[in-house]
């Protein structure tokens, strides 16, 4: 799942960077806006089967890496 | 009566929030005081007009009776699309009757606060479908639409978020608290709109009468500045007196004159509305947009959902030139914001630095004061 969740992201980040810091601030680093949160709980529906809606999610719960990766699999 | 417009209801307002206060002292239950008084004040401000009284009865029921019949329906079906469609279509059909026929002058079916109201009947329905409400109450729902401080023109809070503030006890330390904030934004509120709204408008009136460019230049700031100060000074008395209540209605403006792109001032002008459309409508298109690959890059594609947004924001505010213009050019004005964020290496190079922030504030608020001016029909 973990690996899944990477791929997706490296892809919607453009950058491979977030492999290697999984605390990194999403937004802070110009990695994640609220474009790209949109893609990846598209992604996350379409490939994973898991709906996150969006008003569901604040800002805090999806700037890193790890975060992301509670989140989806908490579901 | 109107609301938050006459010596009348704030005597009423009065005698009515003291019940409210004591029962917030004595750490008492708070939600049917507030349906009750709810519906006392929504009463006397349709007024002596019983075809009013009769068509916002029937606007709650229907749109209760949709928010029960779909949670009914999504327990049986699920996520299904064509059922939500048609639930979006039911819930928005009251305000396209009521905008359409307004434009005809027919004025039988104006609903108190429709156009706000329509904004929350939605967010419940469009949160059903996400799962995200499924055992609301037909109570809740009508107390939701019902609360009064907010019935006429918002700030538009969510429904989940409002019942968790309806059903939270509060100590009394907490509640005496609120209630301090409540009436200081009271008292601010009113300072905004009765006396420096109530000043802004003075110049406005004599400046558009004057012709000529320079009275012209001159009403688009006076008149920029009355609008601030007289919807955040309604708001902050609509949000001060649902905190006597108990109840933490969100805020609706946070310094927007000190912007320094037009994102940034739709992140502090009437935000309750901005954010309801970021959440429901560019949000939403933005996923679709992605999911059906629409669109090459996310450029585009934030750029078409700026102008998709923004113009529905304008036709919302009134079925008139110049309100759509209004949309239609904040939509420009976002697009091109976004386009110069992403792509303007003059932008990533000075973004930090002083005076380039000083002249992007100056510039964005002789764009934002256009689109008053273009907003308040003055010029058309």
């Amino acid at each position: 799942m973990e690996e899944r969740i990477l791929d997706i992201l490296e892809e919607i980040c453009e950058d491979d960077v977030i492999r290697e810091d999984k605390d990194l601030d999403l937004f802070e680093e110009g990695l994640l806006d609220s474009l790209g949160v949109a893609e990846l709980l598209v992604a996350v529906e379409d490939q994973l089967g898991k709906v996150i809606a969006i008003t569901e999610i604040e800002k805090e719960d999806v700037n890193t890496v790890n975060k992301i990766i509670a989140l989806v699999e908490s579901r | 009566m109107t609301m938050y417009g006459e010596v009348g209801f704030f005597l009423l307002l009065l005698v009515l929030l003291l019940p409210a206060f004591l029962l917030g002292v004595f750490e008492k239950k708070r939600a049917l005081y507030i349906l009750l008084v709810s519906v006392f004040f929504d009463a006397a401000a349709i007024g002596r007009n019983p075809a009013g009284i009769v068509v916002f009865i029937l606007y709650v029921v229907w749109e209760t009776g949709i928010s029960q019949y779909y949670q009914r329906l999504y327990r049986k079906q699920g996520r299904n699309g064509r059922t939500y469609a048609a639930m979006l279509i039911l819930a928005l059909l009251p305000l396209v009757i009521s905008k359409v026929t307004g434009v005809f002058g027919y004025t039988f079916f104006q609903i108190l606060g429709i156009s706000y109201l329509t904004f929350k009947s939605l967010q419940v329905v469009i949160e059903i479908y996400d799962g995200l409400i499924k055992d609301m109450t037909p109570f809740q729902m009508a107390g939701f639409l019902l609360f009064f401080p907010t019935v006429t023109s918002g700030p538009i809070d969510r429904s989940r978020r409002y019942l968790g503030d309806l059903e939270k006890e509060l100590s009394r330390a907490e509640y005496l608290e609120m209630a301090g904030d409540g009436l200081e934004k009271l008292l601010l509120g009113a300072v905004y709109k009765f006396v420096i709204a109530a000043g802004c408008y003075h110049f406005v009136s004599v400046l558009a009468e004057e012709p000529g460019a320079g009275p012209m230049i001159g009403y688009m700031y006076a008149y920029g500045l009355y609008l601030f100060f007289d919807f955040a000074g309604y708001s902050l008395m609509a949000i001060g007196c649902s905190y006597f209540l108990g109840i933490r209605t969100p805020e609706n403006f946070n310094r927007p004159f000190q912007s320094k792109d037009i994102r940034e001032f739709w992140d502090r002008w009437h935000i309750s509305l901005s954010h309801w459309f970021r959440d429901f409508l560019f949000t939403r298109f933005v996923m679709q947009s992605a999911r059906h690959k629409w669109f090459k890059n996310r450029l585009t594609t934030a750029c078409v959902g700026f102008m998709i947004n923004m113009t529905v924001m304008g036709i919302w505010h009134g079925l008139t030139l110049y309100y759509i213009l209004y949309g239609v050019y904040h939509g420009v004005l976002l697009a091109a914001t976004e386009i110069r964020q992403k792509r303007s290496g003059f932008h990533k190079k000075h973004k930090k630095e002083k005076w380039y922030q000083v002249i992007s504030w100056a510039v964005t608020m002789q764009l934002v004061m256009f689109g008053f001016l273009l907003f308040s029909g003055h010029l058309l």
